[in-house]
Protein backbone atom coordinates (compact mmCIF):
# COMPACT_ATOMS: atom_id res chain seq x y z
CA UNK A 1 0.00 0.00 0.00
CA UNK A 2 2.71 2.44 1.05
CA UNK A 3 4.75 1.54 -2.04
CA UNK A 4 1.86 2.32 -4.42
CA UNK A 5 1.29 5.64 -2.67
CA UNK A 6 5.00 6.48 -3.00
CA UNK A 7 4.93 5.68 -6.74
CA UNK A 8 1.83 7.83 -7.25
CA UNK A 9 3.44 10.78 -5.49
CA UNK A 10 6.65 10.37 -7.49
CA UNK A 11 4.63 10.29 -10.71
CA UNK A 12 2.82 13.53 -9.82
CA UNK A 13 6.11 15.18 -8.90
CA UNK A 14 7.69 14.10 -12.20
CA UNK A 15 4.65 15.31 -14.13
CA UNK A 16 4.75 18.78 -12.64
CA UNK A 17 8.51 19.00 -13.08
CA UNK A 18 8.11 18.14 -16.77
CA UNK A 19 5.17 20.52 -17.15
CA UNK A 20 7.08 23.47 -15.74
CA UNK A 21 9.93 22.80 -18.13
CA UNK A 22 7.98 22.04 -21.29
CA UNK A 23 5.37 24.81 -21.20
CA UNK A 24 7.63 27.84 -20.62
CA UNK A 25 10.26 26.58 -23.05
CA UNK A 26 7.68 25.96 -25.80
CA UNK A 27 5.93 29.28 -25.24
CA UNK A 28 9.25 31.17 -25.26
CA UNK A 29 10.32 29.35 -28.43
CA UNK A 30 7.08 30.24 -30.24
CA UNK A 31 7.29 33.86 -29.06
CA UNK A 32 10.97 34.54 -29.58
CA UNK A 33 12.40 32.11 -32.12
CA UNK A 34 9.93 30.94 -34.76
CA UNK A 35 6.35 29.93 -35.30
CA UNK A 36 4.08 28.87 -38.12
CA UNK A 37 1.05 30.67 -39.50
CA UNK A 38 -1.53 30.34 -42.24
CA UNK A 39 -1.81 33.25 -44.65
CA UNK A 40 -5.31 34.49 -45.40
CA UNK A 41 -6.41 36.94 -48.04
CA UNK A 42 -5.27 38.00 -51.48
CA UNK A 43 -3.14 41.02 -50.64
CA UNK A 44 0.18 39.29 -51.31
CA UNK A 45 -0.73 37.53 -54.56
CA UNK A 46 1.04 36.11 -56.53
CA UNK A 47 3.88 35.63 -54.00
CA UNK A 48 1.59 34.17 -51.30
CA UNK A 49 -1.82 32.48 -51.67
CA UNK A 50 -1.95 32.39 -55.47
CA UNK A 51 -4.65 29.74 -55.26
CA UNK A 52 -7.03 31.96 -53.36
CA UNK A 53 -9.33 30.51 -50.75
CA UNK A 54 -9.00 26.83 -51.76
CA UNK A 55 -5.33 26.58 -50.81
CA UNK A 56 -3.95 28.96 -48.16
CA UNK A 57 -0.19 29.01 -47.82
CA UNK A 58 1.39 28.17 -44.48
CA UNK A 59 4.57 30.16 -43.79
CA UNK A 60 7.40 29.92 -41.28
CA UNK A 61 7.64 33.13 -39.25
CA UNK A 62 11.09 33.90 -37.87
CA UNK A 63 11.09 36.15 -34.79
CA UNK A 64 14.79 35.72 -34.02
CA UNK A 65 16.03 37.44 -37.18
CA UNK A 66 14.18 40.67 -36.39
CA UNK A 67 15.09 40.85 -32.70
CA UNK A 68 17.16 43.98 -33.49
CA UNK A 69 14.60 45.34 -35.98
CA UNK A 70 17.00 44.59 -38.87
CA UNK A 71 14.80 44.48 -41.97
CA UNK A 72 15.76 44.94 -45.64
CA UNK A 73 13.76 46.38 -48.48
CA UNK A 74 11.86 43.52 -50.12
CA UNK A 75 11.45 41.34 -47.00
CA UNK A 76 8.04 39.82 -46.35
CA UNK A 77 7.16 40.61 -42.74
CA UNK A 78 4.23 40.10 -40.41
CA UNK A 79 3.20 42.98 -38.18
CA UNK A 80 0.45 43.99 -35.79
CA UNK A 81 -2.19 45.90 -37.75
CA UNK A 82 -2.16 49.61 -36.80
CA UNK A 83 -5.94 49.75 -37.25
CA UNK A 84 -6.80 46.57 -35.32
CA UNK A 85 -4.31 45.39 -32.66
CA UNK A 86 -5.95 41.94 -32.49
CA UNK A 87 -4.95 41.16 -36.06
CA UNK A 88 -1.62 40.44 -37.71
CA UNK A 89 -1.04 41.39 -41.32
CA UNK A 90 1.63 40.11 -43.71
CA UNK A 91 3.15 42.54 -46.20
CA UNK A 92 6.38 43.37 -48.04
CA UNK A 93 8.78 46.06 -46.80
CA UNK A 94 9.10 48.67 -49.56
CA UNK A 95 10.99 51.49 -47.86
CA UNK A 96 13.04 52.06 -44.70
CA UNK A 97 13.44 55.17 -42.57
CA UNK A 98 14.72 58.14 -44.53
CA UNK A 99 13.64 56.85 -47.97
CA UNK A 100 11.41 59.02 -50.14
CA UNK A 101 8.85 57.02 -52.12
CA UNK A 102 5.98 57.63 -54.47
CA UNK A 103 2.72 56.35 -53.01
CA UNK A 104 -0.26 54.64 -54.67
CA UNK A 105 -3.50 56.14 -53.45
CA UNK A 106 -2.20 57.67 -50.23
CA UNK A 107 -3.23 61.14 -49.13
CA UNK A 108 0.24 62.50 -50.00
CA UNK A 109 1.86 61.78 -53.37
CA UNK A 110 5.43 61.58 -51.99
CA UNK A 111 6.30 60.46 -48.49
CA UNK A 112 9.57 60.54 -46.59
CA UNK A 113 9.49 57.62 -44.17
CA UNK A 114 10.06 58.98 -40.64
CA UNK A 115 12.72 57.75 -38.21
CA UNK A 116 11.87 54.39 -36.65
CA UNK A 117 9.18 53.61 -39.26
CA UNK A 118 8.85 51.50 -42.43
CA UNK A 119 6.58 51.52 -45.46
CA UNK A 120 4.87 48.20 -46.25
CA UNK A 121 2.77 47.19 -49.23
CA UNK A 122 1.01 44.07 -50.41
CA UNK A 123 2.08 42.70 -53.79
CA UNK A 124 -1.51 42.80 -55.06
CA UNK A 125 -2.02 46.57 -55.29
CA UNK A 126 -5.64 47.59 -55.02
CA UNK A 127 -6.54 44.52 -52.95
CA UNK A 128 -4.26 45.34 -50.08
CA UNK A 129 -4.78 47.21 -46.83
CA UNK A 130 -1.26 48.55 -46.37
CA UNK A 131 0.79 51.72 -45.89
CA UNK A 132 -1.04 53.28 -48.82
CA UNK A 133 -4.06 53.28 -46.49
CA UNK A 134 -2.59 53.83 -43.02
CA UNK A 135 0.78 55.45 -43.74
CA UNK A 136 4.23 54.50 -42.42
CA UNK A 137 4.19 51.96 -39.57
CA UNK A 138 6.38 52.04 -36.48
CA UNK A 139 9.10 49.36 -36.33
CA UNK A 140 7.81 48.45 -32.86
CA UNK A 141 4.79 46.79 -34.51
CA UNK A 142 7.04 44.33 -36.36
CA UNK A 143 6.19 40.76 -35.37
CA UNK A 144 8.27 38.40 -37.55
CA UNK A 145 9.88 37.88 -40.95
CA UNK A 146 8.32 35.23 -43.23
CA UNK A 147 11.24 33.10 -44.40
CA UNK A 148 9.79 29.93 -45.97
CA UNK A 149 6.54 28.58 -47.37
CA UNK A 150 5.94 25.23 -45.65
CA UNK A 151 2.60 24.08 -47.13
CA UNK A 152 1.36 23.00 -49.66
CA UNK A 153 4.38 20.80 -50.44
CA UNK A 154 4.48 21.80 -54.11
CA UNK A 155 5.09 25.39 -52.97
CA UNK A 156 8.00 24.62 -50.63
CA UNK A 157 10.44 27.51 -51.12
CA UNK A 158 12.62 30.00 -49.36
CA UNK A 159 11.13 33.48 -49.67
CA UNK A 160 13.80 35.80 -51.08
CA UNK A 161 13.70 39.54 -50.38
CA UNK A 162 12.60 40.98 -53.70
CA UNK A 163 11.73 44.62 -54.27
CA UNK A 164 9.59 45.24 -57.39
CA UNK A 165 11.65 47.60 -59.59
CA UNK A 166 8.78 50.05 -60.02
CA UNK A 167 8.50 50.42 -56.22
CA UNK A 168 12.14 51.39 -55.63
CA UNK A 169 12.53 54.51 -53.47
CA UNK A 170 13.31 57.78 -55.22
CA UNK A 171 15.99 58.59 -52.70
CA UNK A 172 17.67 56.18 -50.30
CA UNK A 173 19.08 57.50 -47.08
CA UNK A 174 20.94 54.33 -46.12
CA UNK A 175 22.50 51.82 -48.50
CA UNK B 1 36.72 14.04 -14.41
CA UNK B 2 35.92 15.50 -17.83
CA UNK B 3 32.57 13.71 -18.02
CA UNK B 4 31.69 15.10 -14.60
CA UNK B 5 32.53 18.67 -15.65
CA UNK B 6 30.64 18.25 -18.94
CA UNK B 7 27.61 16.89 -17.11
CA UNK B 8 27.65 19.81 -14.69
CA UNK B 9 27.95 22.33 -17.56
CA UNK B 10 24.99 20.84 -19.40
CA UNK B 11 22.91 20.80 -16.23
CA UNK B 12 23.81 24.44 -15.60
CA UNK B 13 22.89 25.41 -19.17
CA UNK B 14 19.66 23.48 -18.87
CA UNK B 15 18.64 25.34 -15.73
CA UNK B 16 19.60 28.69 -17.28
CA UNK B 17 17.42 28.03 -20.34
CA UNK B 18 14.55 26.83 -18.16
CA UNK B 19 14.61 29.82 -15.82
CA UNK B 20 15.13 32.20 -18.74
CA UNK B 21 12.00 30.83 -20.39
CA UNK B 22 10.00 31.08 -17.16
CA UNK B 23 11.17 34.71 -16.82
CA UNK B 24 10.13 35.47 -20.39
CA UNK B 25 6.67 33.99 -19.81
CA UNK B 26 6.29 35.93 -16.55
CA UNK B 27 7.26 39.30 -18.10
CA UNK B 28 5.26 38.75 -21.26
CA UNK B 29 2.02 37.39 -19.81
CA UNK B 30 1.93 38.47 -16.16
CA UNK B 31 4.05 41.50 -15.38
CA UNK B 32 7.39 42.79 -14.26
CA UNK B 33 9.27 45.39 -12.29
CA UNK B 34 10.29 48.52 -14.17
CA UNK B 35 12.62 51.38 -13.28
CA UNK B 36 11.38 54.68 -14.67
CA UNK B 37 13.64 57.56 -15.62
CA UNK B 38 12.87 61.06 -16.77
CA UNK B 39 10.73 63.96 -15.60
CA UNK B 40 7.75 63.59 -17.94
CA UNK B 41 5.43 61.88 -15.46
CA UNK B 42 6.06 64.09 -12.42
CA UNK B 43 4.60 64.34 -9.81
CA UNK B 44 2.98 60.90 -10.20
CA UNK B 45 6.22 59.08 -11.03
CA UNK B 46 9.60 60.68 -10.28
CA UNK B 47 12.97 59.90 -11.80
CA UNK B 48 14.39 56.51 -10.64
CA UNK B 49 11.11 55.29 -9.17
CA UNK B 50 10.49 51.55 -9.26
CA UNK B 51 7.03 50.44 -10.36
CA UNK B 52 5.26 47.17 -11.16
CA UNK B 53 3.67 46.84 -14.58
CA UNK B 54 1.18 44.14 -15.48
CA UNK B 55 0.71 42.70 -18.97
CA UNK B 56 -2.75 41.14 -18.58
CA UNK B 57 -4.65 44.33 -19.50
CA UNK B 58 -3.01 44.65 -22.87
CA UNK B 59 -3.61 40.98 -23.79
CA UNK B 60 -7.28 41.26 -22.84
CA UNK B 61 -7.62 44.70 -24.45
CA UNK B 62 -8.92 46.44 -21.33
CA UNK B 63 -6.61 49.45 -21.15
CA UNK B 64 -8.77 52.38 -20.02
CA UNK B 65 -8.61 56.16 -20.19
CA UNK B 66 -6.44 57.45 -17.35
CA UNK B 67 -4.21 54.34 -17.15
CA UNK B 68 -0.46 54.82 -17.05
CA UNK B 69 1.09 52.55 -19.67
CA UNK B 70 4.53 51.48 -20.83
CA UNK B 71 4.77 51.78 -24.60
CA UNK B 72 7.48 51.05 -27.18
CA UNK B 73 8.63 54.40 -28.48
CA UNK B 74 7.12 55.02 -31.95
CA UNK B 75 10.36 56.55 -33.22
CA UNK B 76 12.79 54.13 -31.55
CA UNK B 77 11.49 50.58 -31.07
CA UNK B 78 14.36 49.64 -28.77
CA UNK B 79 13.36 52.08 -26.02
CA UNK B 80 10.25 52.28 -23.86
CA UNK B 81 8.29 55.31 -22.77
CA UNK B 82 5.91 55.71 -19.87
CA UNK B 83 2.87 57.95 -20.31
CA UNK B 84 -0.80 58.26 -19.35
CA UNK B 85 -3.62 57.36 -21.73
CA UNK B 86 -5.66 60.51 -22.35
CA UNK B 87 -7.88 59.18 -25.12
CA UNK B 88 -8.82 55.80 -26.64
CA UNK B 89 -9.92 55.23 -30.25
CA UNK B 90 -12.81 57.47 -31.19
CA UNK B 91 -12.25 59.90 -28.28
CA UNK B 92 -11.90 63.63 -28.86
CA UNK B 93 -8.53 65.06 -27.77
CA UNK B 94 -7.13 68.57 -27.68
CA UNK B 95 -4.08 68.77 -29.94
CA UNK B 96 -3.16 72.39 -29.30
CA UNK B 97 -0.91 73.71 -26.52
CA UNK B 98 -2.46 75.63 -23.59
CA UNK B 99 -0.60 78.73 -24.76
CA UNK B 100 -2.19 78.67 -28.23
CA UNK B 101 -4.97 81.14 -28.85
CA UNK B 102 -6.98 78.89 -31.15
CA UNK B 103 -7.78 75.48 -29.69
CA UNK B 104 -7.71 72.57 -32.11
CA UNK B 105 -9.26 69.15 -31.53
CA UNK B 106 -9.14 65.87 -33.32
CA UNK B 107 -10.45 62.34 -32.87
CA UNK B 108 -8.14 59.45 -32.03
CA UNK B 109 -8.07 57.06 -35.04
CA UNK B 110 -9.15 53.43 -34.82
CA UNK B 111 -6.58 51.16 -33.20
CA UNK B 112 -4.63 54.05 -31.62
CA UNK B 113 -4.36 55.81 -28.24
CA UNK B 114 -3.43 59.36 -27.27
CA UNK B 115 -0.68 59.57 -24.65
CA UNK B 116 0.44 62.52 -22.53
CA UNK B 117 2.87 62.82 -19.64
CA UNK B 118 1.59 64.23 -16.35
CA UNK B 119 4.31 66.90 -16.47
CA UNK B 120 2.83 68.69 -19.47
CA UNK B 121 5.55 71.31 -19.63
CA UNK B 122 8.39 68.78 -19.88
CA UNK B 123 7.04 65.85 -21.85
CA UNK B 124 7.33 64.76 -25.48
CA UNK B 125 4.19 62.77 -26.09
CA UNK B 126 1.30 62.48 -28.54
CA UNK B 127 1.18 66.28 -28.77
CA UNK B 128 4.54 65.89 -30.53
CA UNK B 129 4.42 62.53 -32.40
CA UNK B 130 0.68 62.00 -32.78
CA UNK B 131 -1.56 59.09 -31.77
CA UNK B 132 0.26 55.86 -30.96
CA UNK B 133 -0.91 52.42 -32.25
CA UNK B 134 -2.38 50.21 -29.52
CA UNK B 135 -0.06 47.38 -30.63
CA UNK B 136 2.94 49.25 -29.18
CA UNK B 137 1.59 49.10 -25.61
CA UNK B 138 3.70 46.74 -23.47
CA UNK B 139 2.02 46.94 -20.07
CA UNK B 140 -0.02 48.94 -17.59
CA UNK B 141 1.60 50.34 -14.45
CA UNK B 142 -0.53 49.40 -11.47
CA UNK B 143 1.67 49.76 -8.38
CA UNK B 144 4.58 51.90 -7.25
CA UNK B 145 7.15 49.93 -5.25
CA UNK B 146 9.89 52.50 -4.48
CA UNK B 147 10.32 54.97 -2.76
CA UNK B 148 8.58 53.31 0.15
CA UNK B 149 6.99 56.50 1.42
CA UNK B 150 5.04 56.60 -1.86
CA UNK B 151 4.23 52.88 -2.02
CA UNK B 152 0.83 51.89 -3.41
CA UNK B 153 -1.52 52.59 -6.27
CA UNK B 154 -0.78 55.56 -8.51
CA UNK B 155 -2.64 58.81 -8.25
CA UNK B 156 -5.14 60.04 -10.79
CA UNK B 157 -4.00 62.54 -13.39
CA UNK B 158 -3.29 66.06 -12.11
CA UNK B 159 -4.43 67.31 -15.52
CA UNK B 160 -8.12 66.45 -15.42
CA UNK B 161 -8.84 69.21 -17.94
CA UNK B 162 -7.05 67.22 -20.69
CA UNK B 163 -9.71 64.49 -20.58
CA UNK B 164 -12.47 65.77 -22.86
CA UNK B 165 -15.94 64.29 -22.50
CA UNK B 166 -17.88 63.82 -25.71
Amino acid sequence: MAQAQGLGRRYIKAFFKGFFVAVPVTVTFLDRVACVARVEGASMQPSLNPGGREASDVVLLNHWSIRNYDVQRGDIVSLVSPRNPEQKIIKRVIALEGDIIKTIGYKKKYVKVPHGHIWVEGDHHGHSFDSNAFGPVSLGLLHARATHILWPPQRWQKLQPMLPPERKPLHREQE
Amino acid sequence: MLRNALGKTFRFLGYTVQYGCIAHCAFEYLGGIVVCSGPSMEPTIQNSDIVFSESLSRHFYCIRKGDIVIVKSPNDPKSNICKRVIGLEGDKVCTSNPSDFLKSHSYVPKGHVWLEGDNLRNSTDSRCYGPVPYGLIRGRICLKLWPLNDFGFLRASPNGHRFLDD
